[in-house]
């Protein structure tokens, strides 16, 4: 199975659906096995800046061809004092399975509630990004058919990015793209946010050539670069669409945007 | 303290049909410093003593947040107190995991019922050493519950439990009437004045020595709906508006509650 | 022969060879759903302005036969509730038995209260609790085979429609169809409501003729559905379910015009 890859499952077009023939099954045989996953699709993307970070994510909610619900929320707050986490301070947001990214995000919350209960302080993205390691390694061999972005402010009060494969490798990144469109928008977002292959003009000939320098991008230039990424995965991606759910972390809070999405 | 041969253990009974580990247990409770609960339409809230060991060492906590919705009060050994905290602060997390919903607060306070009488019937087992009030709303409101050490529950409209704390359900007692339709402030006010009935001679409410928890229903300006004011302990400056408002009330100030219609009774 | 009266209504072993008893065996590998037997089809339910619209029709399928044609899919939960079933019908009669008990606990439980109906489990908490009972099957590989549909209110009344799978993912939307319903019913019920202002516009009236022409549809369409079906519309006054609703004006004129597969060929 190809689950940890984010490549085409057989030879066929980048859809992530479990219903495709089985081409290993022998002839005439039944495959007698239940198979407990399957892909949601959707896709993410989180973007760390200077002193925030914006995470967001489209709405749908996909099995096959068929578009389950188009509002289905894939970023969540977690360690919040509350059930409606009005004081929470980080942002997790799932795509993959939709029912173990629920349950993650559930196991992910219900652990920073009892530290705050236990501590009689709220746990800081760092500690988090660890513990959410943890629980997912915890699965190793019946993973969390998941990929999570945890995003944040760090101790420093920058923003912070975590990106997980579905066994909990993690690292800390500038931005990072998840899920079924993963593949359409984090080279467009390497160039945007990074610069990657962004050379100043006559600098030099060849390798002599210099790069552009690097610097972090303010708020509303990261808001409209997370549109234009999803407008375009939109474009490209049968399991994107419907809307996109926005958050965007400061030391304020966290403020919560829904913008339409193309519903074809 | 030695009263007979049927004290040993919480199974056996006295032949007047009595068992003295579970009284015992009971008597802890009064060791504790005393805590106050008062139930209205619309709000419960918790009213502590905090003690210190010694000058040297800081005041022992008496209100803990258990969830959302609720919180506790407690007198007796804050050891076992932990444990029955521990254990709801999961039961209601697991609720809200399974159901999506806040634990309704009887359902709780009926579950450490069962836990605490499971060791008043075991041989070998002692019944916890602690006394709670548990305050909490749900979708019937606020609500106040008392649990004791034998596993017993009650809903209360207010209580008061611990040490010296018949002079504070006496307050409770005459006041009674007048909790339903109390708004927030007057009833923490309240709380706080039962609470300085049951204090010793030359002790005084200090920001240190006093606790105060909220729990509430409050209407939304948009909707008419209700929404839940989260349980919340306050202490040190948060507490000293509080009790600055009812530093002047008469001493013994059982009557001076409202400054009417109350002054007749003076003692009882 | 054995004339011993402990053989008295017995297979000849003579005839039939010893009696096969591993199947009493309690030792052994665990056994587990593999694959559904026997099958109920589409679900499809849509919300209106008070309330939702449930329908399923009363066919129980072995593979391609119709075995059962008077199986109720829909069940009401404490009077506030729907629960619809599709998948397979001995598992959704575990879920049934299951939830009676459920029931019954919750009912003592807010005995004494003055509000029963204000603390008991409303459509949204029910959902959350399937929805958790369903992964957790799934998580033991033992799963529930069915797609559930749960319609009521959440907790601030408003109306509540949503879906559980057999490996526990749940989505809600104002209209939702499991099985061939997702492919029939759901397009012609988008077109009603599409979002939840346009079911919040929606008469009750609208709801249930739309459920009913969806209904139709798919007896026209899907070969493993029946003409006898349930409906049941919730409201705040509560569950009014119908369980024995035939098709009405049905038109197979369009049947005349198909070719390219069946016995026509051309």
């Amino acid at each position: 199975m190809a689950m940890f890859s984010q490549n085409p499952l057989v030879n066929g077009p980048n859809y992530s659906i479990s219903d495709m023939p089985r081409v290993n099954a022998p002839e005439g045989a039944r495959e007698h096995r239940f198979d407990p996953y399957t892909d949601n699709g959707g896709s993410t993307l989180a973007i760390a800046g200077a002193d925030f970070t914006v995470m967001a994510g489209d709405t749908r909610l996909t099995s096959g061809y068929s578009i389950n619900s188009r509002h289905h929320p894939k970023l969540f707050k977690i360690g919040g004092t509350t059930a409606d986490q009005k004081d929470a301070t980080i942002v997790l947001s799932v795509v993959g399975f939709a029912a173990d990214g629920e349950a993650l995000k559930e196991r992910l919350d219900a652990i920073c509630k009892m530290y705050r209960y236990r501590h009689g302080k709220p746990m800081s993205v760092k500690a988090c990004a660890q513990r959410l390691s943890t629980i997912l390694y915890q699965k190793r061999f019946f993973p969390y058919y998941a990929y999570a972005i945890l995003g944040g402010l760090d101790e420093e009060g920058k923003g912070a990015v975590y990106s997980y494969d579905p066994v909990g490798s993690y690292e800390r990144e500038q931005c990072r793209a998840g899920g079924a469109a993963a593949s359409l928008i984090m080279p467009f977002l390497d160039n945007q946010v990074n610069f990657k292959n962004q050379y100043i003009p006559h600098s030099g000939e060849g390798h002599a050539l210099l790069e552009r320098e690097r610097r972090p991008l303010a708020r509303h230039e990261v808001e409209t670069l997370v549109k234009d990424a999803f407008d375009g995965a939109v474009e490209r991606h049968i399991e994107v669409g419907d809307g996109l759910q926005m958050m965007i972390i400061t030391k304020e809070g966290i403020e919560e945007v829904l913008l339409p999405l193309k519903k074809d | 303290m030695f009263r007979n041969n049927y004290d040993n253990d919480s199974v056996t009974f006295s032949p007047q049909g009595r068992i003295f580990q579970v009284e015992y247990a009971a008597e802890a409770v009064k060791q504790g410093s005393v805590v106050v609960g008062i139930a209205s339409n619309t709000h419960a809230v918790l009213v502590a003593i905090k003690r210190n060991a010694e000058e040297l060492s800081s005041y022992q906590k008496k209100l803990f947040p258990i969830d959302e919705h609720v919180g506790i009060a407690i007198a007796g050994l804050t050891s076992d107190a932990r444990v029955l905290s521990n254990f709801m602060k999961q039961q209601c997390l697991g609720h809200r995991l399974t159901y999506g919903r806040s634990m309704p607060v009887r359902t709780l306070v009926e579950m450490i019922g069962s836990k605490a009488q499971i060791n008043t019937q075991h041989y070998g087992k002692r019944p916890y050493g602690v006394g709670l009030l548990v305050a909490g709303v749900d979708d019937q409101g606020p609500h106040l519950f008392e649990f004791q050490p034998s596993g017993m529950t009650e809903e209360m409209v207010a209580f008061a439990i611990g040490a010296r704390s018949q002079m504070a359900r006496t307050y409770l007692e005459k006041n009674l009437d007048k909790f339903a339709d109390c708004g927030r402030e007057e009833l923490i006010r309240h709380g706080l004045r039962a609470l300085k009935e049951s204090l010793v001679q030359d002790r005084e409410l200090t920001v240190d020595n006093t606790s105060v928890g909220v729990a509430g229903l409050v209407a939304s300006d948009q909707d008419g709906t209700t929404k839940v004011e989260p349980f919340t302990v306050y202490d040190q400056q948060e507490v000293s508006a509080w009790i600055d408002s009812v530093a002047d009330d008469k001493e013994g100030g059982a009557s001076a509650a409202e400054g009417e219609g109350g002054t007749m009774e003076v003692d009882s | 022969m054995d004339h011993r009266p402990q053989a008295w209504g017995r297979p000849r072993d003579d005839v039939y060879g010893a009696y096969d008893a591993s199947y009493l065996q309690t030792s052994g590998p665990k056994t587990a759903t593999q694959s559904p037997v026997v099958t109920g089809t589409s679900v499809i339910a849509i919300k209106f302005r008070d309330g939702v619209v449930m329908a399923a029709d009363n066919l129980a399928s072995y593979g391609s036969l119709a075995r059962f044609t008077d199986v109720k899919r829909l069940r009401p939960f404490l009077s506030t509730s729907v629960v619809g079933f599709g998948g397979d019908v001995s598992d959704m009669q575990f879920l049934d038995r299951h939830l009676t008990e459920l029931a019954i606990d919750e009912s003592y439980e807010h005995e004494h209260s003055e509000n029963p109906a204000k603390s008991q489990l409303n459509a949204a908490n029910l959902h959350k609790y399937l929805s958790k009972l369903m992964y957790r099957r799934r998580n033991d590989f033992d799963p529930l085979w069915n797609q559930i549909l749960v319609a009521g209110f959440d907790s601030s009344s408003k109306p509540f429609l949503a879906s559980v799978d057999l490996r526990g993912t749940t989505f809600t939307s104002p209209s939702l169809a499991s099985g061939f319903g997702a492919m029939l019913a759901q397009p012609i019920m988008r077109r009603y409501a599409a979002t939840e202002e346009d079911a919040a516009r929606l008469s009750r009236e609208e709801a249930v003729n739309v459920v009913k022409e969806c209904m139709k549809v798919l007896f026209y369409r899907d070969a493993r559905s029946l003409d006898r079906y349930s409906i049941a519309v919730v409201t705040k006054d509560g569950v009014e379910l119908s369980e024995d609703e035939q098709l009405e004006k049905q038109s197979w004129a369009f049947a005349e015009r198909i070719r390219g597969y069946g016995t026509q060929t051309v």
